[in-house]
């Protein structure tokens, strides 16, 4: 034991009063390096020994001015340049709605921050090794006695002469406490290798276990993401019918919605008879058939219906809607036409609705009246 | 006593019987160290099967779909966001006595204080875990909840008071969590020195970070303790207030009003102290604690709910008022149809709960006998679940469109979630209360009779 350096001479008191008056004389006496300890903080012990405010204050300043500022502007960024997206009509940048993340974070950074700065600056954490541990004055000053240890690094420090001073001021159990080998590195520890080899397995452990987590983890039994359900898809087989397809055509004589099936295939004079074109003309169905028109028909028939087509001879040219043929067939008869395709024309049923086909039909009314105009249309 | 003139200039003794800091020591550290009774294992057996139950009934949840439970439309956010909002509250309480009282320098929360920063911790994870494994549904998704960068290159709506509350409430661990550890720290110091076998000391020795008692670590350690108060106390009234939001800040009626933020905070520490006065009935028995946990402390907590509980009662009245007063006829109906329609037993059950029975708190024979208040908390605990029940299932079943009615009622699966928060919050209470030190020793000691210097 006695080979080891002496760390310091420890004496201990009873009484809160005891202590404060302890410090107080230690203080005048000139001692700096030294310290009291006791199971609780002792009111007006700063002051006896002579502490200024702590400034740990202004860690949590900073650390919240930082939070604040990593918050306000990671929200902007995000909502201004990364990703801005109209919410609720308001502008990208809504600050108002940014005050509470922005205050939380504030808090956090704050208080979580200033706290890891006072383990590690003041605490000197990770350093947990200290002289004055596991000692009997620990276990005293622990509990219910406050304790006054000046360290033999203080520039006055003479054993002899302290421990007849601590006497005088009333102190019992007078001890010197030595240091332990391996406590004779006291002082910062954050960078020490086997520190960063800890921080280093917990950083491994945490990074591979979140890697097999969102990576393997999530695409095993049962985190299926929903692709297995109790439901058919097109094409695949199924045991329920007797023909083992699964996707099943419509029953016989079903109608779809919207999709009357065409009267009169085959018979162009009966369509001519009986179907009557149920719009009027008006501006908005005569707008309707000209679009209609120029996307579908004009290709062939060419933009005023002369049979002169835009196709410059890939595909044989239609006659002309304006012989007096076509003129004089009822509108019906026209319908069928574009219904069920004559000569080298298809049909036209997917393309263009029934009500696209009158519309048309309107529309080619207008461009043979344009151009067969009477006397009395000039007037 | 009645005859005797009241001395005001001297503050009340904190405990019954003098006390000194060994007793403190010796008090404190016997339910650490003695094998736990059979009273104990029971309760644990029971909180343990409530938990199991409850985690059957999410694990069928993740398998099944949400739909196993009763969530459907037009009531999608039924028990899980009722539980997360009742225990939300419940760790409100905790932070008060821990922070607003500490900035309020009452002396007497110093023996009440590390226990209700426990339940503060404990049900702040009860409710994040309501929000993120019951209400998700699809708990593998949880990550999108937090803004990290992703192949998808989209980030979390800032506008969303949803995304507020995964600040808010993550925030509000955190930093429970840093405040409750600091405070542990001395009393961590005192059990290494305390322990009597090797496996122990190493564990205290790890978790007390080299403390070792000394003035020059009070002084910065006083400090921190300080101004964490500061920050706790503007946040838990954030917390509350922005989980408010995600009713307020919606149109729907019954939900869209502007007292919902103070109605949140004094129900949320209503029913807080309620929890954390019952518990303490519990543990002050259990472990012999009645001279430090006095009769003096729960009547201050009764006080303390006796005010909430009023101020709640107003606002139940003044949604009425509002209601009537706003013209709006779905706000109107809103509050008819919760006092008459098919949730009324709700609804009366809430207002005796928690404005009635209460009241009973202006009496001091009723605010200092045990067995009533016990009873008193435990309804006013029913009574704020209820409350948070009445407030999302009957705005969200009846809301504008007759024809969008509908009715929730909970399935065998949603008391499950029910009790899932439960059993975790009260095994948490019993593993606490025998691995950690239940009342803060430190601070006990430093507020005793004779622990400060007289006239210095």
């Amino acid at each position: 034991m006695m080979q080891n350096p002496l760390y310091s001479i420890t004496a201990l008191f009873d009484l809160p009063d005891e202590i404060i008056h302890a410090a107080d004389k230690t203080s005048k006496a000139g001692y700096t390096r030294y310290d009291v300890h006791s199971p609780y903080p002792v009111h007006g012990m700063d002051h006896a020994m002579r502490l200024n405010t702590s400034k740990i204050g202004y860690f949590a300043f900073a650390f919240g001015l930082l939070g604040a500022l990593c918050a306000v502007t990671f929200i902007s960024w995000v909502t201004i340049s990364d990703y801005p997206l109209v919410i609720g009509g308001k502008p990208f940048w809504s600050w108002p709605a940014f005050v509470p993340v922005s205050f939380e974070v504030t808090v956090l950074f704050a208080s979580v921050l200033s706290t890891l700065a006072m383990i590690v600056l003041y605490f000197k954490f990770p350093n947990n090794a200290h002289p004055l541990h596991d000692t009997h004055y620990m276990k005293q000053v622990s509990s219910d006695k406050f304790g006054l240890s000046i360290q033999a690094e203080d520039p006055k420090f003479d054993e002899k002469l302290i421990k007849e001073f601590l006497k005088t001021i009333g102190g019992k159990e007078i001890t010197s406490i030595y240091f332990e080998p391996e406590e004779l590195s006291h002082g910062q520890k954050l960078f020490d290798l086997k520190f960063i080899g800890v921080l280093l397995v917990v950083a491994l452990t945490v990074s591979a276990s979140t890697y097999f987590t969102l990576n393997k983890l999530m695409y095993m039994q049962p985190f299926n993401w929903m692709m297995v359900q109790n439901k058919l898809k097109a094409q695949q087989a199924s045991g329920l019918f007797r023909d083992g397809i699964g996707m099943r055509p419509p029953v016989e004589g079903t109608v779809a919605r919207g999709f009357i099936p065409y009267a009169f295939k085959g018979k162009p004079e009966d369509a001519g008879t009986y179907l009557v074109d149920p719009l009027l003309p008006t501006k908005e169905v005569l707008d309707r058939g000209k679009s209609k028109y120029l996307t579908f028909c004009s290709p062939c028939h060419g933009n005023f219906a002369r049979g002169d087509s835009r196709l410059q001879g890939q595909f044989p040219n239609p006659p002309t809607l304006h012989s007096d043929k076509v003129r004089s067939w009822p509108d019906g008869r026209i319908y069928h036409v574009i219904t069920e395709g004559q000569n080298a024309m298809p049909s036209y049923t997917p393309q263009i609705s029934p009500e696209n086909r009158w519309a048309i039909i309107n529309y080619i009314r207008v461009l043979q009246r344009a151009q067969n105009a009477k006397e009395s249309d000039l007037k | 006593m009645t005859n005797e003139a009241i001395d005001y200039t001297q503050e009340p003794q904190i405990t019954t019987i003098p006390v000194t800091s060994a007793d403190i020591d010796v008090t404190i550290e016997a339910p650490l160290n003695r094998f736990p009774s059979r009273r104990w294992w029971i309760a644990l057996g029971v909180t343990l099967s409530v938990l199991a139950f409850g985690l059957f009934a999410v694990t069928m949840i993740q398998l099944k779909g949400l739909g196993v439970a009763g969530f459907n439309q037009p009531v999608a956010w039924a028990f899980d966001v009722t539980n997360f909002v009742f225990w939300v509250g419940i760790g409100h309480a905790g932070t008060l006595i821990s922070a607003i009282l500490f900035l309020m320098r009452q002396r007497w929360r110093n023996a009440i204080a590390r226990f209700a920063e426990a339940m503060t911790i404990f049900a702040v994870m009860c409710a994040g875990m309501f929000v993120t494994v019951t209400h998700l549904g699809r708990v593998w998704l949880m990550g999108y909840l937090f803004p990290y960068p992703n192949q998808h290159g989209l980030w979390i709506n800032f506008n969303s008071p949803l995304v507020w509350d995964v600040f808010a409430v993550s925030t509000y661990f955190t930093v429970s969590f840093a405040f409750w550890y600091l405070g542990l720290i001395p009393d961590f110091g005192t059990l290494r020195d305390r322990a009597k076998y090797r496996y122990k000391k190493i564990i205290y020795s790890l978790l007390s970070l080299g403390w070792r008692f000394s003035n020059r670590h009070w002084t910065h350690y006083e400090r921190l303790y300080l101004i964490l108060a500061g920050f706790a106390t503007p946040l838990v009234l954030s917390v509350h207030t922005i989980v408010s939001f995600d009713f307020a800040i919606s149109i729907l009626p019954g939900w869209h009003s502007t007292i919902f933020p103070p109605y949140f905070v004094a129900g949320a520490v209503f029913s807080g102290f309620a929890m954390v006065q019952n518990v303490l009935v519990l543990v002050r028995k259990m472990f012999k604690f009645e001279h430090i946990i006095t009769i003096k402390h729960l009547e201050n907590m009764n006080k303390v709910m006796l005010l909430t509980g009023s101020m709640v009662g107003y606002a139940y009245a003044m949604e009425f008022f509002m209601a009537w007063y706003s013209g709006s006829q779905f706000e109107r109906f809103v509050f008819l149809n919760r006092a008459l329609g098919p949730y009324a037993w709700a609804y009366w059950t809430m207002v005796s709960c928690n404005v009635i029975f209460v009241q009973g708190f202006w009496f001091k024979k009723i605010r200092t006998s045990v067995p009533v208040m016990f009873v008193i908390g435990i309804l006013v605990n029913v009574g704020m679940w209820i409350e948070r029940y009445v407030i999302i299932v009957t705005s969200l079943s009846r809301d504008f469109l007759p024809s969008s009615w509908g009715h929730f009622s909970p399935t065998l699966y949603d008391y499950g979630i029910l009790s899932l928060g439960f059993g975790l919050f009260f095994t948490c209470v019993l593993l606490f209360v025998r691995f950690l030190p239940s009342v803060a020793m430190a601070e006990l000691k430093s507020v005793v009779d004779g622990a400060q210097v007289k006239n210095h």
